[in-house]
């Protein structure tokens, strides 16, 4: 095993319009499991912001804890990061996006991390439309401490112990469509093609963008009996739509055929592409996208895609009416009120 | 016989049932009295719950200036059938009941040692408006205007009083006069007044201020130049969280009408504080404010903030402990739970306000220190000092003053830098690293916040002698602590004793109150109140130039004894403690009786 990663790149890959090559999106060299699911989900990340040509300083990653909240040392390594407490990621994100809303805030989380311990911050990150990504990197089971069920494990799901799961499973996309999540998509760790663009996508809302993203759990959870292992997710997987995302400025290259397709522009002029592969499918209606995410489980399918978006989402700082000037940057002439005004103050407690 | 005339030296206590608009009726009592140039000192004791329960209001006047609660009750106001056997019982010998005569008072409430005044509150209420919430809210100004005129209060500064507050409504002023006439003309008809008890024009408030400290400290931290406040609703800091909200929308708005500041009730006091350590990470000056059970609840999160470095102010207004405890009464009992807040070796910086001039002062002094030593900074407060109305010199502020946000590196300091950034590299021995702020710089600053084992350089590390050379430096940092926070604050010269007395935050009222009781009896006692912990170098001295110190706190365990013997690795034997710990305030009566049997000396 190597332990220190290889800094050199495939001369045909180009930098991108701001400058940056693909490897300076890269973090330091992963020390989970040999074929995790997380890795790949690193990896979309690193693809997805050389892609859309992001400032690495202009992000901020924030995890809780867990596997999955190991994984922000993988990318980005030009980004300030934040390896919090357990479950508590959301608020650390709300503050820091309180403090600067002109970085994009990213945070990782895993099903332990969000279903359980952190399912209070989770559920009212959602209900503040915070301005952010959440991924949970969501493999049903706890890896730190060797394999036990999380609150996302399916009902009769056997994990490697051999013990089928016999609780309910808390369906996250499900609940944070329930809550009025701006932004819900689900996907797999397995498929790039649909969880870059669907990561950009989240990156250009401007609100709650929530990703689900099956990633089995390679030691501990990808079992025969597992719901949540790559030939059972391979298998069971239903794709709502292939998704394209197109940023601002950009020109669309590909033709979409004409009745086959659906646009969804986004805030900052950005379009996502969706191709309809279920019919009927609106993403921005969430009564639909309930509808067949329940249809869907009870098929035993895993239904993966954009599942809806509010185009019209506002988010907290919007909400609050905060100055257009992050608040961070406020010097301290703008904010002390001086001595005159203090002795009005204290008139009016004489 | 004729009762001796005592002037400007006594205790009004007013028994009302909570929810019936009582409680700005007295304020404006108390108000008046101040403004009449009479120190006073209100407090409120009132219960967990909005409507119903029996509340106290209770005004010490002290021409003296003795802000310290005081035992005995002059005259007793009592509007509150449940409590009145209580009430009656808590009078004085020789002092005045004052009651709704609107129904007889039974046999069994007549005390032969007090006086009984009976004012027909509710019957001249009912006569005089039709409506019973109107009824129920002048009743209070008829009994406010008898108890004016039994004790000489002057009538027109009650009245400018009463039109300030209700000047948003200036419909209300003219029934509110006339209640207040109603109790006035009913005792001037039937009663000998003034009382033996009674008030006098003085001017011994010179520019003082009548607030509470938890609006002293929400403007506080506007002035320090907090921007995002976190919370979570509970007693008794709520209100300083209401108090900033209300202050920034007044201070804080820029020319588009937007906000300069982010205030966010929280899901829970995990969440607040966890929201204060993002903003404060991401460059904003963030604060939250709770009680001892959020201080519980965000014991993990202080333990990163200690171990990841990051700048927090938090407000604790004590009161009643442990568990849920008495919510609404006092204590300070939550010294040893912050002190050493969160699990490992942990130890954070603590400021002890004694009045809300300081407690002003010190959120402002504790968004420096969390900068300038990038840990998190606790101002322990209590529910008395923070939301009763106190006589306190007006809050101050020196316009050239500037922030000190500490040690952190701009873009221009990192395009400069030839050697690599180290986030927890102590660059010039005080044990203090420079951070940055994310967004900063492109190539250069980046590093990864955790709360596990790091190097210089913030990465992650197990190894001993990494972990080591970090939590040794944290050690070092907690000296330079020691040199920066608030020196103790002594009230004599030289010393004179070989007593001395140790007191911090509210209990200092009655403690230089008790100073000088034991002056009178000719036992002079040297004092130091300690306002910070880490403690101050001078505070070991003073400890060791006595003989015997007598700490006194408002606690069962005397917790702050225990910090110092075990910070300053003193003999147990050495400090004696005085404690309190009812959910009253202390009274300097209570402490002059504890520390003479506790010496025994048997003064005369």
């Amino acid at each position: 095993m190597s332990y220190i990663k290889p800094t050199f790149h495939h001369p045909s890959l180009k930098p991108n319009k701001v400058g940056y090559l693909k490897k300076d999106y890269r973090g330091v060299i992963s020390t989970l499991c040999a074929g995790c699911g997380h890795d790949s989900i690193s990896g979309a990340i690193v693809q997805a912001c050389y892609e859309i040509s992001l400032e690495p300083h202009k992000l901020a990653k924030l995890s809780g804890i867990g596997c999955s909240s190991k994984t922000p040392t993988y990318f980005l390594s030009n980004s300030h990061g934040f390896n919090s407490v357990h479950g508590r990621m959301p608020s650390i994100t709300t503050g820091a996006n309180m403090a600067n809303k002109d970085l994009i805030y990213l945070g990782i989380s895993g099903d332990g991390d969000t279903a359980s311990i952190g399912m209070g911050q989770f559920v009212h990150a959602i209900r503040r439309n915070l301005n952010m990504v959440y991924i949970v990197m969501n493999n049903g089971c706890y890896g730190l401490t060797k394999g036990q069920d999380s609150a996302t494990a399916d009902f009769g799901s056997v994990s490697k112990e051999g013990n089928a799961n016999p609780y309910q499973a808390i369906d996250l996309a499900g609940l944070a469509l329930e809550l009025n999540a701006t932004f819900v998509g689900r996907s797999f760790s397995g498929d790039k093609n649909q969880l870059v663009p669907m990561i950009k996508a989240a990156i250009s809302h401007p609100g709650f963008a929530f990703l689900d993203v099956i990633s089995p759990c390679v030691t501990f959870n990808n079992t025969k009996g597992s719901t949540k292992s790559y030939s059972h997710v391979r298998d069971h997987i239903e794709v709502t739509s292939s998704l394209d995302y197109v940023p601002f400025e950009e020109e669309i290259t590909i033709d979409y055929p004409e009745g086959e397709s659906a646009k969804v522009e986004l805030f900052d002029g950005s379009k996502i592409h969706l191709s309809k592969l279920a019919p009927d499918w609106n993403p921005t209606d969430r009564f639909t996208a309930v509808n067949r995410l329940h249809d869907a489980k009870s098929k035993g399918q895993i239904l993966t895609g954009l599942l809806y978006i509010n185009p019209e989402s506002k988010d907290l700082h919007s909400l609050m009416g905060t100055s257009d000037k992050p608040l961070n940057q406020i010097k301290q002439k703008d904010l002390c009120p001086g001595s005159t005004k203090l002795e009005e103050i204290n008139n009016e407690f004489r | 016989m004729e009762k001796e005339i005592i002037v400007n030296d006594l205790v009004v206590r007013f028994a009302n049932v909570n929810g019936t608009g009582s409680a700005s009726a007295n304020e404006m009592f108390a108000k008046s009295i101040f403004r009449m140039g009479i120190p006073v000192t209100p407090k409120n004791i009132f219960p967990s719950n909005i409507q119903g329960l029996p509340t106290w209001y209770e005004v010490r006047i002290s021409e003296k200036g003795h802000l310290g609660r005081r035992a005995g009750i002059d005259i007793l106001v009592g509007v509150n059938p449940q409590s009145l056997k209580r009430d009656i019982e808590s009078v004085s010998p020789g002092g005045y009941f004052v009651y709704d005569s609107s129904k007889k008072l039974h046999e069994e409430f007549i005390r032969a040692d007090i006086n009984y005044i009976g004012i027909p509150m509710i019957k001249l209420a009912m006569k005089h408006y039709p409506i019973p919430r109107l009824q129920q809210l002048l009743k209070n100004m008829i009994y406010v205007g008898a108890v004016a005129t039994l004790i000489d209060l002057e009538l027109d500064v009650l009245k400018g009083v009463i039109a300030e507050q209700f000047s948003a409504k200036p419909k209300i002023i003219p029934s509110n006069y006339q209640a207040l006439e109603l109790g006035i003309n009913y005792v001037k008809e039937n009663f000998k007044y003034p009382l033996n008890v009674r008030i006098k024009r003085c001017d011994n408030n010179g520019d003082s201020i009548l607030i509470d400290g938890n609006t002293a400290c929400g403007l506080g931290a506007i002035y320090a130049g907090a921007t995002v406040m976190a919370w979570y609703p509970i007693t008794p800091s709520t209100s300083v969280a209401k108090a900033f909200e209300s202050y920034c929308k007044k201070l804080r708005i820029d020319e588009d009408g937007k906000k300069k500041y982010a205030f966010v009730q929280a899901e829970d006091e995990l969440a607040a504080i966890g929201m204060v350590i993002g903003a404060t990470w991401n460059g904003a000056r963030a604060f939250t404010a709770t009680s001892g059970p959020g201080v519980s609840l965000m014991n993990e999160f202080i333990g990163l903030s200690y171990f990841a470095e990051i700048p927090v102010v938090l407000i604790n207004v004590q009161r009643g402990g442990p568990s849920t405890g008495m919510p609404t009464r006092t204590q300070q009992a939550d010294l040893i739970s912050s002190a050493y807040a969160s699990h490992g070796d942990t130890k954070h910086v603590l400021l002890f306000p004694s009045s809300p001039a300081e407690c002003f002062e010190f959120t402002i002094n504790a968004f420096d220190l969390a900068d300038r030593l990038q840990t998190l900074v606790m101002l322990i407060s209590d529910l008395d000092l923070g939301m009763n109305n106190h006589m306190s010199p007006p809050l101050a502020w020196d316009d050239d003053k500037k922030y000190d946000l500490g040690k952190v590196f701009s873009a221009e300091d990192l395009e400069e830098m030839k050697e690599d950034f180290g986030r927890y590299l102590d660059v010039d021995g005080d044990a203090i690293p420079y951070r940055t702020i994310p967004g900063t710089h492109p190539t250069k600053g980046s590093f990864f916040t955790r709360g596990t084992s790091h190097d210089e350089y913030a990465k992650y590390s197990e190894l001993g002698e990494v972990y080591l050379r970090n939590v040794d430096r944290l050690s070092q940092k907690w000296e330079t602590a020691k040199t920066l926070v608030p020196e103790p604050e002594f009230y004599q010269k030289d010393n004179r004793s070989n007593i001395g007395l140790l007191f911090f935050g509210t209990t200092t009222y009655a403690a230089v109150e008790a100073m000088e009781l034991f002056e009178e009896e000719g036992l002079m006692i040297d004092s130091i109140r300690v306002r910070a912990f880490p403690f101050h170098e001078q505070i070991g001295k003073f400890i060791e130039q006595h003989e015997q110190i007598i700490v006194v706190e408002q606690n069962r365990d005397a917790q702050f004894r225990t910090l110092l013997i075990n910070e300053l690795e003193l003999n147990p034997s050495r400090l004696i403690s005085v404690v309190n710990y009812d959910g009253m305030p202390i009274t300097a009566q209570a402490i002059q009786s504890g520390i003479k049997e506790k010496l025994s000396l048997g003064i005369s």
